[in-house]
Order: structure tokens, then sequence, then C-alpha cells
């Protein structure tokens, strides 16, 4: 799914990389614990986080995640914001929670990480 | 003889520096030309460890050395050791206090993952002396 239509299923702010909205990611990982994040993420996801904190950027930069959309109405400091572009990064807002968030991104084809075995 | 070898220090408590030295060593083995599937495996568990260094230890440092077909991160910490190492490498089990659960960490996942995504995993830690972890991943 390219980013756009994320954007668009969720009537998300796009905070920052207006210029990548096109790029494709091919499943979504939600979660406000980075340590899953680092644990789960393989290939090219977006990270659903209600979790705002530059720790978020580094945990995304690592596992080279290039999207992540904000839950909850919670928006990034422009610290964040700027350590995000420094890794060319898309960043969105909704104001849907993580579980609708979710919830609308998989009901329109947005897969997840399968199980880990 | 090593290609590439570069010592990071990383302190106790430190959040806000928490990070850099895996970003360097990110931007260092890209460079280098590093295949993505391997460089994100490598970044995980320098920057799993490098906040296990911040989160759990007294301050430690990260040995980082480049071969022609191989990585390698020895940790070394000054302790204060870890009591159950078993329980340690159990995914879900943590020590970290609320403070680090509110920042996103804590998850007991750390150790778990890093022995998952490095091609060689070994641990050896003493309660009131300390924890070396070294971990190497092959390059060819």
């Amino acid at each position: 799914m390219v980013i756009r239509r994320i954007a668009e299923l969720l009537e998300a702010e796009v905070i920052l990389g207006e210029d990548k909205l096109d790029m494709e990611v091919d499943m979504a990982f939600s979660s406000d614990m980075m340590s899953d994040v680092l644990a789960y993420v393989t290939g090219r996801t977006v990270l659903l986080t209600g979790l705002v904190n530059e720790h978020v950027i580094r945990t995304a930069e690592m596992v080279d995640l290039e999207c992540i959309v904000f839950v909850r109405g919670k928006l990034p400091t422009q610290e964040i914001i700027d350590k995000a572009k420094e890794n060319g990064m898309v960043l969105l807002a909704t104001t849907h929670t993580l579980y609708c968030t979710s919830g609308i991104l998989y009901s329109n084809g947005l897969t997840g990480i399968g199980r880990r075995k | 003889m090593p290609l590439i070898a570069e010592v990071f220090p990383v302190e106790k408590d430190d959040f806000v520096t928490a990070g850099e030295a895996s970003a360097k060593i990110k931007r260092t083995l890209k460079k280098l030309g590093v295949d993505s599937a391997l460089l994100r495996r490598i970044s995980v568990c320098s920057y799993e460890v490098e906040l296990n260094l911040v989160i759990h230890s007294l301050g430690g440092t990260i040995d980082f050395q480049v071969t022609q077909d191989s990585v390698m991160l020895l940790v070394k910490d000054r302790g204060p050791g870890i009591a159950n190492l078993e329980l340690a490498m159990r995914e879900g089990w943590s020590t970290a206090p609320e403070s680090v659960r509110m920042m996103g960490f804590g998850a007991g996942m750390g150790l778990p993952n890093m022995k998952r995504n490095a091609d060689e995993f070994d641990i050896k830690s003493e309660a009131g002396v300390g924890t070396e972890i070294l971990m190497k991943f092959r390059l060819k």
C-alpha cells in the first residue's frame, strides 16, 4: 500500500515527507514498546504507535522503518521531526486510537507481520 | 588485523545519547556495502546491547571490529552483573524500572533478540562483577 493511501484512510496529517507519499509499504506493526519493534519488524513496514519520543526515531532507524504513524492525536516535537528528517522518514499523525488505526488499515488490505516462530 | 576497530564508551542512564554508537556502527557498515538484511540484524544487536548498557549497567564499552569476513561486537560493563542469566535470557522477563518502560523499552526482549539475530552469541556474567557479551556476524 502506498503511504498516500494510508494517510487518506486515516485522515492523517502529514508532518514530514510530503515528497515521499508514493513510497510503498508491505506491512504494518502496532506497538508502544520499541523493544518489540526491534524484535519483530522486518521488511518494508509502517509503524503505528502512540509513543512519541526520540527513541522511536532511533529504533526506526535501526530497523530501516521509513514511515511512522503517531496515533491518538499525539504530535512529535520539532526535535523529533528533525531527527526523522535526517533519516529521510515520513511522519503521519492521526486522531484514531491504535486499535482503530490498525483495524482501518487491515480491513483495507494492509497485512501485519506474521507470528514469530 | 581488523579493517576497522573502534571502541564506543556507553554511560549508565545516558538516554539522551543512547543509540548514537549504534547509529555510527550502522553508517560505517553501510558505507562498506554490507547487505541490508545483515545490516539490520547487526543494528538491532548493537542497539539492544547499547540500551542494555544504559538501562542496566554501571557503564561499559562496545568494541566494534570488522575483518574481511566478519563483524564483531564485544561488550563489557563495569557491573553489576546478572544474578540469574537463565531468567535474563527468557523473553518477556525484565528488571527494567517503570521509567524505562515509559520510554518504550524494558519488554524483556533484549538478550533473546540479540541471540536470535547474531550468528554467534556468547554471554558471561558474574553478579557483583560484570557482564561480557560477544556477538559475531558472518560477512560471507
